[in-house]
């Protein structure tokens, strides 16, 4: 019986010939990242080893990342001294693969892993943040824990009680219409399938909207894929993901490109027609809550937010920037910009992206996740409405709960920016 | 392990992780710091009304979002002793054995359950008696590796004996 791509991977994570939904199994971590939540973990890993008079000692220094993104520069005492434990730990276990607070290397974590190289196709990834399935977008089997248990596997190196997840197969076709986008797909996906459509399952992309769709709105795909409740959201490795990690991250070792059988079996198979899609928008207070762009056009914005590490990549900026161009943020409305990584940071800068988007009013934030779960920059007042190319609308999510947050694609943000109210990109865009 | 006796509070479908304890309050420390904050911004009062004892009941995917394991801690922390879902989302049902936390994925139950019912829970057998209506309802199984999780106490204590015998 063939086996799809998570299938694939956990067999070989396994050193078996085969494994089946439902095997439960200890499959050996390629990667196991964090970012400031190392604390917690640290923590955790080493009351394991307390009163056992072994030394606290990470299974392999090499495979752990440690990104700062949730809260940088620290917004208080605690943080700052959060963040000053984890570099002596970094320092004393000799991790490698650490991102400080630094124009140089820093930036959100989901962003920092592929532009560094660090996730590759057939990888077993875990990372203490539920966005961990970004990195399906190269290839790589990666999903979100606990502290607890990253703690385990910063021990044991491996992830304990892994139960074989059955596979749903999204396939979208077709080419997407002018300012309709990555995010387009994915937030149409989540509201047809739903908020817990894929819990316990790995969603598996095929179809030619996605070959031709750059690594950039794959990791878009990917990370939202958790939204929908996905262990994991996987797109199969090709000759993109390949020019991606050789080009963008210098990789130049063998690739494991693992492609799923042609026998696989599949849960489900949901088909979408991407030429199909406009713009898209997720209401609060759940991301499944997904209309098209007309149902809410005209709704007033007091806070659009382009960036994160949802939608803040260099084509993101780059669609903003071509709606904003000339034109400038409404009276009454404020707009914040969050770049997914310094490197994109200074790509956005040098080429002029982020000097149009100032021009127009927006404000260039520093690269993190803060103004996204509401605890460094960016909240909202009572009763202000935001509209954001982020991945969660949840009550209180921008810091307030009685603020409102809705979900869209950088191209509908920008042209909302414009007027200062929800607007269909296709209205404003040349 | 003997039974639980418990007031249910009942909660709709997608209860998140932001719901259970808002992000603002991850600094925070202790599970008992934590649960002064416990669904606040689903409901301001919840803090204050919550008794130790008392047991949450949900319908679907309850604790969806965040990988925040305060999610659980601070349920934990209010002395809530178990949580009734119809189901969980994937990450917080492995954070919740992992912390210690045990839960119970039973959707009749849920939906014989109103609040403020009393019920009798066995978490080794799943049984879920509501006293208030007399009426039984049983529990999915756990898997084994989740039993274990439970009667070590949580994931921590299960490596620490699994460490110290080696």
């Amino acid at each position: 019986m063939g086996m799809t791509v998570v299938e694939k991977i956990l067999a070989r994570a396994t050193g078996q010939a085969q494994v089946r939904v439902g095997d439960v199994v200890e499959p050996a971590v390629d990667l196991a990242m964090s970012h400031e939540n190392a604390a917690l973990v640290i923590n955790q890993f080493q009351e394991i080893f307390e009163g056992t008079g072994l030394e606290p000692t990470v299974w392999d220094p090499s495979k752990i990342a440690i990104i700062f993104d949730h809260r940088v520069p620290a917004e208080s005492s605690k943080t700052a001294t959060n963040q000053k434990r984890i570099r002596d730990f970094v320092a004393a276990q000799g991790i490698s693969k650490f991102h400080d607070v630094r124009a140089d290397q820093g930036g959100i974590c989901h962003q920092i892993l592929p532009e560094y190289g660090y996730v590759r196709p057939g990888y077993v990834v875990v990372g203490t943040d539920s966005h961990t399935t970004s990195h399906g977008a190269v290839g790589a089997f990666a999903f979100g824990l606990g502290a607890t248990e990253m703690a385990a596997v910063w021990a044991l190196g491996k992830v304990l009680n892994v139960e074989v997840p059955a596979t749903i197969k999204v396939v979208a076709n077709g080419s997407f219409g002018q300012w309709v986008s990555p995010k387009d797909l994915i937030l149409y996906l989540i509201g047809k399938i739903s908020a817990e459509g894929a819990n316990f399952r790995v969603l598996e992309y095929h179809g030619s909207a996605i070959r031709n769709m750059p690594v950039s709105g794959r990791l878009t795909v990917s990370n939202m894929s958790m939204e929908a409740g996905a262990t994991a959201g996987i797109i199969p490795a090709d000759e993109e993901t390949e020019l991606y990690l050789r080009r963008e991250a210098g990789v130049t070792d063998d690739l494991d490109v693992v492609q799923p059988d042609a026998d696989a079996v599949y849960e489900q198979v949901v088909e979408i027609d991407v030429a199909e899609l406009g713009p898209q928008i997720a209401k609060p207070h759940t991301v499944d809550n997904v209309c098209g762009v007309g149902e809410v056009e005209g709704l007033k914005v007091q806070q659009i937010v382009i960036g994160s590490c949802t939608n803040g990549r260099l084509d993101d900026l780059e669609i903003a920037a071509r709606l904003l161009r000339g034109k400038t943020v409404a009276k009454g409305t404020r707009m914040l910009v969050f770049p997914a990584s310094w490197k994109i940071y200074k790509q956005a800068l040098r080429s002029g992206v982020l000097a149009d988007l100032a021009d127009a009013g927006a404000v260039i934030m520093n690269s993190g996740c803060g103004c996204c779960l509401g605890v460094h920059q960016g909240a909202l007042g009572d009763g202000e409405v935001a509209l954001a190319t982020t991945n969660r609308n949840f009550k209180g999510r921008m810091g307030n709960p009685k603020g409102e947050v809705y979900l869209c694609s950088p191209a509908t943000a920008a042209a909302s920016a414009v007027t200062g109210v929800i607007t269909d990109p296709r209205k404003v865009g040349a | 392990m003997s039974a639980i006796r418990g007031c249910a509070w009942t909660f709709g479908r997608d209860v998140d992780t932001d719901q259970i304890i808002a992000a603002r309050y991850l600094n925070m420390k202790t599970a008992e710091e934590l649960a002064c904050h416990l669904m606040e911004d689903c409901d301001a009062e919840f803090p204050q009304k919550v008794k130790a004892g008392d047991i949450m009941v949900a319908r679907e995917n309850f604790g969806c979002g965040s990988s925040r394991e305060h999610a659980p801690i601070a349920i934990k922390g209010a002395g809530v002793p178990v949580v009734i879902a119809k189901s969980f989302a994937r990450i917080f049902y492995r954070n919740a054995f992992n912390t210690g936390l045990p839960i119970l994925v039973a959707p009749e139950a849920v939906d014989g359950i109103s609040e403020g019912d009393e019920l009798e829970v066995d978490l080794e057998t799943g049984s879920i008696r509501n006293l208030t209506t007399g009426k039984d309802y049983q529990a999915e199984a756990l898997p084994p590796f989740m039993r274990e999780l439970v009667a070590a106490g949580g994931l921590l204590p299960y490596l620490k004996k699994s460490t110290s015998e080696r």
